[in-house]
């Protein structure tokens, strides 16, 4: 299991045995990642599904048709009306330029793909080469039993799946294989340009390394390059640009840099003397100083959420107001790691013996994705790659302890002769001897046997001498290892169940509720989550969407969704709006529209129109559409057009999300017009009217008919003038 | 993304509006209600000048059970003339909802009422935003302007002069004479941007029943009171109420008036003028306005391209024409102008013009991008109103546009050569000299 070290006659041949058989292994590892996230097209169509994916497809689609250069200075009319979008500098190109280089890659072998299904399928294919490349990482910090495992593990972790389903076209998809590829590259000792989290992880990992006393060359060679390429790449990204150097993201990065050359000069000049540790204290004071000075300076809202996680929802409500940036819950870490929760301490501390550079790594990886995942449920995906190969090398561990004390017992209940020349023939062949008498007595011989062996093959076991003693004391009663085998299998086999479960029903179902049905409109203004689908299903100037690079756009449409409706119309109206869409969930129970989201629009509206107020919104402090809600909300555009028509369904405007009769049951749209609502009302658009053709008099509804002296001249016949 | 974006309203009208062909916006046929035909010979002067310009007159009595505006859901008249004050109910299925209908597909309504108006008449009027006065049996008294006859009478007769000052809606010629006035007065709301006054009251005027004696302050008075209102709706359609079916009789058309205290005595009133002016203001023979070529493109180039960069030259023009009643003329005027709009104009510009209809102007495109508008809001009394906006994408700069070498950079360049330059110096030094 942990290395297929044999005796020097078999070597060759178990190694190619065992190379081949891995090789298999991971085949069908890869298989399994690609086929299990394929639930959603074979369940309904090769469709893409959520909001950005909607959006990256479309950028796909762009630069397939129109090349790079292009996609680069792509300036897109469509959203953000009227202010527009340079998409080619406010993206993230890795996803596209990656699924664009498969579609010409694939176009040039013939294989006329559509671009919709390279998309579709880009996340699975790199769901089966991030499980390849967490074998990699992990082979290096454990070996290759607990590389299997790993990558076994990550090709079914729900939380991975729920992210790159076929069809799941985004970021993340691609982002995790980036990752967990370049922490096994940077292991590896050579390394490439990654982004804010590695670029964070990997100088702390250096400061680690350095202050623990384990500064090496090596450890400079990777680094100092990684720092200086990784930062001249990352520039050349639009996106990034001088944010590469402003930010204070990058600090980090760059003050190890500075560090480790302080480190390096004064291993260079005072050869033996401790390193002056008083430098890098100073320079985390500085660093520390620098950042409580500014607190908002260069650190981006959303990272700054990351280490207060107050910091969103105090200042900016436009990042809380996603549900991926709350806090998880803790059903929710059950729910996407499963099993592995428990495991992660055990391969913790399997990974504490021995300590090596690598395992360090992990184990800081493995800490700071906890740390993170607790502060954005978006995070956990982070956490995923890590859980795995914590978990492969825990469950790699454990097996390796159990069957060998099954094997080690099991000859001696047999027979002497048949001396098993499995994965730990040798420690077999010795601890048989051993059992009659000492145990500690022959753990002298047992090291050099091992240690001869382990030279050639892992050389991240410096000191063996605990390890051995462990392994030696962890000889584990028979019946004790069959049955905790048999529960580790079942552990798993229950985890594999829940990951199929989750990938078949949680996470699989497709939710394209709209379609394009608002006829031919000009602009059609939504909230900013279903921008990316409006504009790309149906092919509408939308005002905001997804992409919340404009604050204050997106807080006009808050505040014209949270206006009376003559306010909102005005609102509307000077953005050029035609039609106002909105998601109602009331009628079928969909718990996410718009009107939960409603108080969102209300802060973010309010964080930039202070004639919005939240708490004219609450009733004591409670959000409430029923009868006791305020009247601002009962007069709020948002409420209106949600609830417009709604008394009409079932004669008592039952709510079945929020599980109340509504407020106000009977109203009139003045300047808005129902133009369409689907079957279950999720989706509802208006139009605007157009402003009244005439304007009337004073109404003078009570006349008083009584002067009314009609004296009727009708006579004469009908004809024509002349 | 080169795909067209450009939405044109080339018009004027964002609704329904099938009434005004492009080519001839005037009216050509129409439905004239009366309450009795002896009306089409009492006022006949007046229907006869409209014969005279071309119109098609359909003569019926409103209670004619056949009467209907349209069939199959086309209209057959581009026009309507209500001399029919005290109809309570329309024949056939015209009521008022239809003949407001009617108006709000771009058609055109005379209203004439009089002192025993009936509620259908004032509730049409209201809903075009005139309010005639409550009291049934009022009607607009003036004891220092009104018309000397021979008969001394109660002071309803008016003569006024008292006019809106709009070349367009009355004509160029200044009208000779007072007109003269017997009926019923309205108020308008100030507020309302739509509707105008055209013929006022005097100050001394008050709306009140001659018959009996005043028991309580009038509720209109003094120049508050219009006779005669014009509205020109949202989508241009235009509305002509007046108090006084009398007015347009051939009996005040042909009488001599004298304003009370005035010493001169016009042998014609001015009747004929001002109403024959305002019909032809109604009947868009006046004062209705096109735009056609809008036209936009860069400076040296002649096509007009899908979007522009930030920073670009470009040109920008438009044609504008009056109808004449017969074709269009050149519409001259300094004042229109044009905003590159994003919302809010980013550039306002008069347009300049070769007095042939044609305007024109050059500014360079704004230093933002975003989906901008060409915008010509041009909104004068009288006018129909002239709404353009052609929607124009700008972007910024592609990557290879932007300056290469930027001569206040140049130490900067030195500096990175110079130390590239002797970094390998350096290395080669180091490494091969001993």
């Amino acid at each position: 299991m942990a290395a297929s070290d044999a005796h020097k006659g078999d070597v060759s041949m178990r190694n190619a045995f065992g190379s081949v058989l891995a090789f298999l292994i991971l085949l069908l590892i890869g298989v399994l990642a690609f086929s299990i996230r394929l639930f959603s097209v074979i369940k309904y169509e090769s469709v893409i599904h959520e909001f950005d994916p909607y959006f990256n497809y479309r950028v796909t689609q762009f630069l397939t048709k129109n090349g790079i250069y292009d996609f680069w200075n792509w300036f897109d009319d469509r959203t953000w009306y009227p202010l527009g979008r340079v998409i080619g500098g406010t993206v993230y190109p890795g996803l596209t330029l990656t699924a664009g280089t498969l579609y010409w890659l694939l176009h040039s072998l013939n294989i006329p793909l559509s671009v919709e299904t390279v998309c579709v399928f880009t996340a699975p294919i790199f769901s089966a080469f991030a499980s390849w490349a967490t074998y990699l990482l992990t082979k290096e910090v454990k070996g290759v039993g607990a590389g299997l495992t790993a990558a076994a593990l990550l090709a079914m972790v729900p939380s991975y799946i729920s992210r790159s389903v076929a069809g799941s076209y985004d970021n993340e998809a691609v982002a995790i294989f980036a990752l967990i590829f370049t922490f096994y590259l940077y292991l590896k000792v050579c390394s490439w340009g990654g982004y804010t989290f590695i670029i964070n992880l990997i100088p702390m990992h250096v400061l680690l390394c350095i202050v623990t006393g384990r500064y090496s060359s090596r450890l400079y060679i990777a680094y100092a390059p990684l720092v200086v390429l990784g930062t001249l790449l990352a520039a050349l990204v639009p996106v990034v640009g001088f944010n590469a150097v402003m930010t204070s993201e990058h600090f980090a990065s760059f003050l190890v840099f500075i560090i480790i050359h302080v480190v390096a000069l004064v291993y260079y000049i005072k050869g033996i003397l401790s390193p002056k540790m008083a430098v890098c204290c100073a320079m985390v004071a500085v660093l520390i100083a620098l950042v409580a000075s500014s607190p908002t300076k260069g650190w981006s809202g959303r990272s700054l959420s990351l280490l207060d996680p107050t910091y969103a929802s105090k200042y900016i409500p436009i990042i809380a107001s996603v549900s991926e940036h709350q806090p998880p819950t803790w059903p929710s870490y059950f729910m996407d790691i499963n099993v592995l929760a428990f495991l992660i301490p055990a391969g913790i501390i399997a990974c504490f013996s021995p300590l090596s550079d690598a395992s360090s790594f992990v184990v800081l990886y493995i800490v700071l994705s906890v740390y993170f995942s607790g502060v954005m449920v978006r995070l956990m995906l982070v956490l995923a790659p890590a859980a795995c190969i914590l978990s492969g090398i825990a469950l790699s561990q454990a097996f390796d302890v159990f069957t060998r004390s099954i094997k080690f017992q099991l000859p001696s209940l047999s027979d002497h002769s048949h001396i098993d020349a499995g994965d730990a023939s040798s420690e077999n062949v010795v601890l048989d001897d051993t059992i009659k008498t000492d145990k500690s007595e022959d753990t002298p011989k047992e090291r050099t046997t091992k240690r001869s062996k382990k030279k050639e093959k892992e050389p991240v076991e410096k000191p063996p001498s605990k390890s051995q003693l462990k392994k030696r004391l962890s000889v584990l009663p028979f019946e004790a290892s069959i049955v905790a085998v048999f529960l580790l299998v079942l552990l798993v086999a229950f985890y594999v169940v829940h990951c199929v479960w989750a990938a078949a029903e949680a996470y699989s179902a497709p939710s394209i509720v709209l379609t394009s049905h608002s006829n031919d409109g000009l602009h059609v203004a939504s909230w900013w989550d279903y921008g990316y689908q409006t504009t790309a299903m149906a092919n509408r100037t939308v005002i905001v969407d997804n992409n919340t690079w404009n604050n204050t756009h997106i807080a006009t449409v808050g505040t014209a969704m949270s206006s009376p409706e003559k306010a909102a119309w005005e609102i509307f109206h000077s953005l050029d709006v035609k039609y106002v869409l909105v998601v109602f969930g009331g009628l079928v129970g969909y718990p996410s529209d718009d009107i939960n989201k409603f108080l969102w629009m209300v802060r973010i509206g309010g964080g930039v129109f202070p004639h919005i107020k939240e708490p004219d919104y609450l009733r004591d402090g409670q959000y409430r559409i029923d009868s006791m809600a305020t009247p601002t909300m009962l007069n709020c555009l948002m409420y209106k057009l949600s609830y417009y028509r709604f008394v009409e369904t079932d004669g008592k405007a039952f709510d079945r999300v929020r599980r109340t009769e509504i407020g106000k049951k009977y109203f009139k749209l003045t300047h808005f017009e129902e133009v369409f609502t689907t079957h279950h009302w999720m989706v509802r658009i208006y139009k605007l009217k157009p402003p009244k053709n005439r304007i009337r008099g004073k109404s003078k509804k009570s006349k008083s008919k009584t002067s009314s002296t009609t004296t009727s001249k009708r006579k004469g016949t009908r004809r024509n003038p002349f | 993304m080169s795909k067209k974006l450009i939405v044109l309203f080339l018009g004027l009208i964002p609704l329904l509006c099938t009434c005004f062909s492009p080519d001839t916006p005037s009216d050509r046929r129409v439905l004239v209600l009366l309450d009795d035909f002896a009306i089409k010979s009492s006022h006949s002067i007046f229907f006869n000048n409209l014969k005279s310009r071309g119109f098609d007159l359909d003569f019926k009595l409103a209670h004619d059970p056949t009467i209907s505006l349209q069939r199959y859901g086309q209209y057959l008249y581009d026009a309507l003339i209500l001399f029919s004050p005290t109809i309570e109910r329309f024949g056939g299925s015209i009521d008022a909802a239809a003949i407001l209908d009617f108006v709000d597909s771009g058609h055109d309504l005379i209203v004439a009422a009089s002192s025993n108006a009936s509620d259908l008449i004032r509730e049409i009027a209201t809903e075009c935003g005139v309010d005639f006065d409550e009291d049934f049996s009022a009607m607009v008294i003036d004891h220092s302007g009104y018309a000397v006859s021979a008969t001394e009478g109660d002071h309803t007769l008016i003569a006024s002069d008292d006019f809106i000052k709009s070349d367009v809606i009355l004509g160029r010629e200044k009208i000779k004479a007072p007109v003269l006035f017997q009926g019923i007065g309205h108020s308008l709301n100030p507020s309302n941007s739509l509707v105008l006054k055209v013929l006022s009251a005097s100050p001394s005027a008050y709306s009140a029943n001659p018959n009996s004696k005043l028991t309580s302050p009038p509720s209109l008075t003094g120049t508050s009171i219009s006779l005669v209102s014009v509205v020109q709706a949202r989508n241009n359609a235009r509305i002509l109420i007046s108090g006084s079916l009398s007015m347009f009789s051939n009996r005040f058309f042909q009488s001599d008036v004298q304003k009370a205290g005035s010493p001169t005595k016009h042998d014609k009133s001015g009747n004929e003028q001002f109403l024959t002016e305002l019909s032809k203001w109604v009947f868009h023979e006046r004062g209705h306005l096109k735009a056609v070529n809008v036209k936009h493109h860069k400076i040296g180039e002649v096509d007009e391209p899908a979007l522009y960069r930030i920073n670009d030259d470009l040109e920008y023009s438009v044609e504008l024409y009056e109808w004449s009643g017969k074709d269009w003329e050149p519409y001259v005027a300094n004042d229109v102008q044009v905003q590159f709009y994003m919302m809010s104009p980013y550039v306002l510009k008069t347009l300049s013009t070769d007095n042939k209809g044609y305007y024109f102007t050059s500014f360079k495109v704004p230093d933002v991008y975003g989906v901008f508008q060409f915008k010509v809001e041009y909104e004068r009394l009288g006018y129909t109103s002239l709404s353009l906006s052609k929607q124009i994408p700008v972007r910024p700069f592609r990557h290879n546009e932007y300056e290469r070498f930027i001569p206040a950079a140049y130490p900067y360049y030195g500096a990175a050569f110079s130390m590239m330059a002797g970094f390998f110096i350096f290395t080669a030094v180091h490494l091969y000299h001993k």
